[in-house]
């Protein structure tokens, strides 16, 4: 099945790979996936006082469709408020890359990839909040 | 060097020349059908069809007499196994296969289990091979058919089918062998493997797609099968339907190059295999070889990159035709069930390609899909979030998954 030329441009041109501190206060690190179902994503923000997302990295093993969903997820997660990003839909994903059927789990995880970084963020400030 | 380059000889080959110059008249002035008894063009076609089966009997062992037409492997192995119960499965329910047969095995073999039959799902070793102590472990008084391929399409291993045959032959129990990838890469000796019946396809070994040959056993002793398809009667009451003329010439003609060259190629393959093998092995660490180190097919390389999924790298070798899992069920997203068996861990065979060399593919070819593989693996793993844990020294296999 030939891949859409929005796939193998993020394929072969990946926005934001590599890694933020995952201690840091202000970085939320979300890993999705698991190995033997062949997709892991790993996707970071870090946000600033106001809760916009400054910077977002990811890594990803699966197929290039996958790699494609969490590079699309991290160029449309910055700037972003954590409200708004939680907006981002994995149909919106499925739509701008011209998914097919069998690829809509890799959009289905690039969301939850954002989700868990965001759950990650708000239980560092609530801790932080807390203690 | 043209691009993309072919290495998915495993999959289907392309049509040599010199088969489809053979062909070429049956879809022209000699268009006969062979089974017109009346006239010459039907004469013409019957000598050229009969042709066909005096050279694949001569390669096999066998008497042209013992062979089938068919329209591939699948239908081959679909006859073979439901026509043998079918024949002889009023009282001897049971069959023994292994669980990395083909599809066109499994298959009709999960069928007859809905048909009150008995099916021994033997577990190959951590190389893909079963051995002819298991067979003879499993073998039973109502054992009607013993169905081991020749060799394994996704890992090109190897399995004893002379000494599987012979255990056979000690109980006098059938047995099919699926030669598909192994035919016209391995000596085959009907005789001296025992082998009662035995398919192969001619599209593998560069001749057309949609025809085959099924030898079945006229002697010592002689197979009956019931016929799968009902019709005019053709090949001994066992595979009606018109002759594909054209497609058995070239059957013919392509059995008899392959066996000819056997020896000369299998040699070039094998040198060109282990040094892409060796190429990837020295600039790479963590890969692994899926299959057996030896009893494996000349031209097949099936090779786990740890960190990596195998679909992102044939996306990265775009130049390069491979295929992850076998081509049959590369549209699924499950791992190969063929790895699975052998032991190979879900996320080990998620990170598989094959690679399939064949008759087209020069030493250029392999020095440039060594360096395309190297860059692309070595780019996937700067993005693979495993390969950083690894590097953090995190053991992967203990990581609990959030699925």
């Amino acid at each position: 099945m030939p891949y859409s030329d929005k796939v193998v441009d993020h394929y072969r041109n990946p926005r934001n790979v590599g890694a933020l501190d995952k201690n840091a206060k202000n970085v939320g690190t979300g890993v999705v996936g698991a190995p033997e179902c062949g997709d892991v994503m790993k996707l970071q923000i870090q946000v600033d006082e106001n809760d916009r997302i400054v910077d977002a990295k990811f890594k990803t093993f699966g197929c290039g469709s996958a790699i494609a969903s969490s590079s699309l997820a991290t160029e449309w997660v910055k700037g972003k408020t954590i409200d708004e990003a939680l907006t981002i839909k994995n149909t919106d994903i499925v739509e701008e890359l011209a998914l097919p059927p069998v690829k809509i789990h890799c959009s289905v995880l690039a969301e939850d990839a954002i989700r868990a970084a965001i759950a990650d963020i708000q239980k560092k400030k609530n801790g932080a909040a807390g203690g | 060097m043209n691009k993309p380059i072919y290495m998915d000889y495993n999959a289907t080959t392309p049509v040599d020349p010199r088969v489809l110059e053979a062909m070429l008249p049956y879809f022209r002035g000699q268009f006969g059908n062979a089974a017109s008894k009346s006239h010459a063009f039907g004469w013409t076609a019957e000598k050229a069809v009969d042709k066909g089966r005096e050279q694949l009997a001569t390669v096999i062992g066998c008497d042209p007499s013992e062979i089938l037409w068919t329209s591939g492997a699948t239908e081959g192995n679909n006859i073979a196994i439901i026509g043998a119960a079918r024949m002889y499965g009023e009282k001897n329910k049971h069959i023994i296969t292994c669980k990395t047969e083909h599809k066109a095995v499994v298959d009709p073999c999960k069928y007859l289990e809905t048909q009150g039959f008995e099916v021994t799902w033997l577990d190959p070793d951590m190389t893909g091979r079963v051995s002819a102590d298991q067979v003879r472990e499993a073998l039973r008084d109502d054992t009607m058919l013993v169905s081991i391929m020749y060799a394994n399409n996704e890992i090109g291993t190897v399995h004893p089918i002379e000494e599987i045959g012979a255990a056979c032959k000690e109980r006098s129990v059938l047995f099919h062998t699926d030669a598909t990838q192994a035919f016209g890469k391995l000596p085959i000796d009907v005789d001296a493997m025992n082998i009662s019946v035995l398919t192969m396809s001619a599209h593998k070994v560069y001749g057309p797609k949609g025809v085959g040959g099924l030898f079945v056993r006229k002697r010592n002793p002689r197979v009956r099968l019931q016929p799968v398809v009902y019709g005019g009667g053709q090949e001994r009451g066992m595979r009606s339907g018109t002759l594909n003329v054209p497609g058995i010439v070239g059957c013919g003609m392509a059995a008899e190059l392959a066996f000819s060259e056997m020896k000369q190629e299998g040699e070039r393959l094998t040198g060109m295999r282990d040094r892409l093998w060796a190429g990837l092995n020295d600039r790479l660490p963590e890969i692994t070889l899926n299959g057996h180190p030896t009893h494996r097919l000349p031209n097949t390389l099936n090779v786990s990159f740890k960190y990596i999924e195998g679909e992102s790298l044939m996306m990265g070798i775009s130049d390069i035709a491979v295929s992850s899992g076998s081509a049959c069920t590369s549209a699924s997203l499950e791992p190969s069930y063929v790895l699975r068996a052998m032991g190979v861990g879900d996320d080990i065979a998620h990170s598989s390609i094959r690679i399939s060399l064949g008759r087209f593919n020069t030493d250029e070819e392999i020095t440039f899909a060594i360096d395309a593989l190297v860059e692309a693996v070595n780019k996937l793993r700067e993005l693979s979030p495993l390969y950083e844990m690894a590097q953090e020294g995190i053991d992967i296999s203990k990581v609990q998954w959030k699925a």
